[in-house]
């Protein structure tokens, strides 16, 4: 057998960094993303040739600067787009998009949803910060209600998107959430993220240390993280608490927090599944202010997940459908049309 | 009674009905008839703005004017020989272009109370009886009786469905009087309603009638004949504008060896040339119709990107919303072919008019030092050429390029000398895939003798490079503020297009002395009328030339040149004075500009008149 000596060398995180100076602020969760994403591409079976990162405008989108693959920092709101092209031509192509809260969900939330519905083969990672950082400091679509910020000295009185239910109002394939700042769940979202055949959005929960530090403390801090997290398991049930003691059980259509013991044992417990997209919209609806008394912990984890045919493949099929059946298009007989008459 | 038959060198008719008319149809079906038979001919139709006006009223008027001749036929003529007009509405929008003493075919059904109530025909007086025809020659026909008539039989048919079948009889008493078979239209029935044989026999049927009521009633006494033209020797076809464009785009696409990928959002009047290469798979043709006119370029892009031969159409609108994909693509030094079919704007303006009125905005509409080679197709048929080249710079010298035509081009229609796929000049290109002698590493923005740089596409091992819209140091492509390279790059991107007139033809007069009183510089759609006009005069014995520029950005070498070699340079355009504008700006020439914007082509009589006053 010579297989073998057939195989690429292994590649390393290391083979994936570029010459190029990383310029995100100190202390910016970027880093972090950036750090699993080099960690994540050695072993997601596609060469290095074949991955193309595009992004749109903003902090975020200085990633495929710092990727040593194919790459295009695009224009603002727009990488969903370039995307949506590259794709739809070159379908064999591993195409991930970095976006964020302001280029993903407001300037270029157009595409968003269109390459959502489409459900072209790519993932999405959305860097959501909940703030402008390259424009130092403005609110963005997802920043809280009454936010103070250089454009909104009063409050901002725009209430915010929640990124996750407009994946799903778009008909996404493929919907999840993890956070800069746990490199294993973040690790293992991206690989999914990558496995999933359809357009994958992945919300990143990602610290701006400069313009909106501490957004998401809450969830990441060890102190209050195991109270207000929940991760979620395939098969498994929903349980969270610095204890593993509490959990959520369905009251019909309405999920509660329960205490685990005193009657109530995970077998009662809601059971996560992927697949269930009715048990997803309620999941994507826990997204309560976790300074609101009642309020559930906020899920990290794949929301779900469902099979629907990818554009670029449909758009593949077509063509080969009709050259099966017609042939393959003979420029003369084109050109030559239907009716013709000669003059001598 | 003995007909009588008369030849004629030149006529123009206009087909005008209410939208439900079936106009267009008749007049593409007589035009087809009229290319068959080796005349040379032009035609413009002019459609409503709303989809579905009122029945009846003014707005829903829709034509169809065709020229034709033994003569070379340049534009579908300034004034009517024949108007035919369905109802009171199509007569009273279409009367002022008649000439005097010219044919009025009308259907009378048309001039009931009702249709010149809605055609606003004061106190209900049919202009059929009240004397204010009298210098015409009106022939009358009840066409919807007749019609009915004829499909007596047709007991399965309703009303309305033998009444859709009335322009037939039209189509048919004027294949009677221009002395015309019924062949061409029986094969396009026959294959448009092969699956209703009873729609097909019906049609067919009256289309008879049209022609025997020509025949055997007494009144008509006369017949025409128009004799084939002289063009040069060949195979020819009708060919419409967008059309030709899309095949334009799709013979470049064969001979590039590149993929095509269209990404478009449907505009009047470009929505055709995304019609038309969807139709087209069997060429491995990938049309993706984009969620805007921002997705529509920026996709295009992305496949670009990826290796594809990209394109995006659009109109004016559209062109404003892509300017700044535009810059990115300029700055990542991709080639791409942006086509506006111009209309008249500002803002939505006037969809379904044409106009010239984008030049500046392709020349200079984008933020910051951004330039970009334009070019303008001419007439229906050229529109395959220039496409074929607008490809050819883009992939050739990696640059996106506009490309303009508009909307009288664009649905115009004229016999086609097409080419073989054996005689076009083949596009070469090529990928980056191996290092050069003495290159240690890729380099993205190292460039050739043209300042091109190379054309690397993801997939190929070794050559993963990051693009992007940020400026870039030159050879590296490393992203790069310094003033120094700032300036260096601005320059190195002007130099980059402006080479591009080493590889373009020189400028050819296309009538006239090469010194002389008077040149009338045109682009796009004015051809035809400065064309003949300048004929006119150059018959008259004057000393006027006539130059239509097809590279518009950069210009042909010479062009400054040829201006310099006449006492006047005349300018006319469709706009409020642009191309004037940047011929006086690059060649310090006191050019005269004559401008018209109405939504409507120039006419070759009003031409004649202006250049007069130079001579
Ligand atoms: S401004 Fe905020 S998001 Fe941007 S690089 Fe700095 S810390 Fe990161």
């Amino acid at each position: 057998m010579s297989t073998l000596t057939n195989e690429a060398p292994l590649l390393t995180a290391k083979d994936f960094a570029t010459d190029q100076e990383v310029r995100w602020c100190p202390g910016c969760g970027d880093y972090s993303i950036l750090a699993q994403v080099q960690k994540v591409m050695p072993g997601i079976g596609v060469p290095k040739e074949n991955i193309v990162i595009i992004s749109g405008i903003g902090c975020s989108s200085r990633f495929p600067y710092y990727m040593n693959t194919y790459g295009m920092h695009s224009i603002h709101g727009r990488a969903t787009a370039v995307a949506s092209g590259l794709k739809a031509a070159r379908p064999e192509l591993s195409v991930w998009i970095v976006t964020g809260d302001g280029d993903g969900l407001s300037i270029g939330g157009n595409h968003t949803i269109h390459m959502l519905r489409r459900n072209f083969d790519v993932n999405i990672l959305l860097f959501n910060n909940q703030i402008y950082g390259l424009t130092k400091g403005q609110y963005s679509p997802t920043s809280e209600e009454h936010k103070v910020t250089k454009s909104t000295p009063f409050g901002s009185i725009d209430h915010p998107f929640n990124p996750l239910a407009l994946a799903m109002g778009a008909e996404a394939t493929f919907i999840a959430r993890s956070m800069d700042r746990d490199p294993k769940n973040l690790q293992a979202m991206l690989t999914r993220a990558h496995q999933h055949r359809g357009a994958s959005f992945l919300e990143i929960y990602q610290n701006c240390n400069i313009f909106n530090d501490g957004a998401f403390e809450i969830f990441t801090e060890k102190s209050t993280k195991a109270e207000e997290t929940l991760f979620l398991e395939q098969g498994k049930p929903l349980i969270f608490g610095a204890a593993q003691n509490k959990g959520i059980k369905l009251d019909g259509f309405k999920p509660v927090v329960v205490e685990l013991g005193e009657g109530v044992s995970a077998d009662d417990l809601w059971i996560h599944d992927e697949r269930d997209i009715n048990k997803a919209q309620l999941l994507i609806r826990m997204f309560d202010n976790p300074k609101n008394a009642g309020h559930f912990p906020r899920p990290f984890g794949v929301f779900y997940e469902t099979d629907r045919p990818c554009y670029e493949d449909l758009l593949r099929m077509q063509i080969e459908e009709t050259i099966a059946a017609k042939g393959p298009g003979n420029l003369d007989k084109l050109l030559r049309g239907n009716e013709i008459w000669e003059i001598q | 009674m003995e007909k009588q038959q008369v030849l004629l060198n030149d006529v123009v008719i206009k087909f005008a009905g209410d939208s439900g008319d079936g106009m267009q149809l008749t007049g593409s079906q007589f035009t087809n008839n009229t290319a068959l038979l080796g005349i040379d001919l032009a035609t413009f139709p002019d459609f409503p703005a709303e989809i579905r006006a009122p029945i009846g009223t003014v707005p829903g008027v829709s034509g169809f004017q065709v020229h034709f001749s033994s003569e070379r036929v340049y534009t579908p003529g300034d004034i009517c020989d024949v108007l035919v007009a369905m109802n009171a509405a199509a007569l009273k929008v279409n009367l002022r272009n008649l000439k005097p003493g010219g044919k009025i075919v009308v259907n009378t059904e048309g001039f009931d109370a009702r249709n010149l109530r809605l055609a606003n025909y004061a106190d209900g007086i049919s202009p059929l009886e009240d004397g204010s025809l009298n210098s015409y020659e009106v022939i009358a026909i009840d066409v919807t009786k007749l019609t009915r008539e004829a499909l007596k039989e047709f007991a399965d048919l309703g009303m309305k469905e033998k009444d859709r079948a009335k322009n037939m009889f039209v189509l048919g008493f004027l294949y009677w009087m221009y002395n015309r078979d019924l062949d061409n239209t029986i094969n396009f029935l026959t294959d448009k309603f092969s699956k209703k044989p009873t729609i097909l026999q019906s049609n067919i049927k009256v289309l008879q009638a049209g022609f025997n009521y020509g025949d055997t009633t007494e009144t008509f006494s006369t017949t025409y004949t128009v004799e084939k033209a002289k063009l040069p020797a060949g195979k020819y076809r009708s060919i419409m504008g967008n059309q030709a464009l899309s095949y334009g785009l799709i013979a470049a696409g064969e001979k590039s060896g590149l993929p095509i990928f269209l990404g478009s959002y449907p505009i009047t009047p470009a929505s055709d040339i995304l019609h038309e290469l969807s139709k087209y798979k069997t060429f491995g043709i990938r049309t993706f119709q984009a969620e805007d006119e921002i997705a529509a370029i920026t996709s295009t892009i992305g496949a670009a990107y990826g290796g594809s031969l990209g394109i995006t159409t659009t109109s004016g609108p559209g062109m404003a919303l892509k300017a700044e994909a535009m810059g990115l693509a300029v700055m990542l030094e991709i080639p791409l072919v942006i086509v506006n079919i111009q209309r008249g704007g500002p803002s939505t303006g006037l969809p379904t008019k044409t106009e010239q009125s984008d030049l500046m905005q392709a020349y200079y509409g984008r933020n910051g030092e951004c330039p970009m080679p334009v070019i303008a197709s001419s007439t229906p048929s050229d529109c395959f050429d220039v496409a074929y080249e607008a490809v050819r710079i883009a992939v050739q010298h990696m640059t996106p390029i506009i490309l303009l035509s508009d909307g009288y081009i664009a649905n115009g229609a004229e016999p086609w000398k097409f080419p073989t796929s054996a005689e076009l000049q083949p596009i070469d290109v090529s990928f980056k895939t191996t290092l050069d002698e003495g290159e240690v590493k890729f380099q993205p923005y190292k460039r050739d003798e043209k300042l091109v740089r190379p054309w690397a596409v993801p997939g190929t091992p070794g050559f993963e490079h990051r693009i992007g819209g940020l400026e870039k140091q030159d050879i590296t492509g490393n992203i790069n503020y310094e003033p120094e390279n700032h300036q260096h790059m601005v320059n190195t991107r002007q130099a980059k297009v402006d080479k591009i007139a080493d590889y373009i033809p020189l400028q050819q007069l296309d009538s006239g002395p090469e010194k002389g009183k008077v040149l009338v510089v045109g682009w796009g759609s004015t051809y035809g009328a400065i064309k003949s006009a300048v004929m006119e005069l150059q018959a008259k014995g004057h000393a006027v030339s006539h130059a239509h520029i097809r590279y518009i950005r950069p210009f042909p070498k010479n062009l400054g040149e040829m201006l310099k070699n006449f006492d006047h340079v005349l300018v006319p355009e469709i706009n409020n004075g642009q191309l004037v504008r940047i011929l006086r700006d690059q060649y310090f020439v006191d050019a005269k500009a004559y401008n018209k914007i109405m939504g409507v082509p120039i006419t070759k009589t009003e031409l004649v008149l202006e250049i007069e006053k130079m001579l």
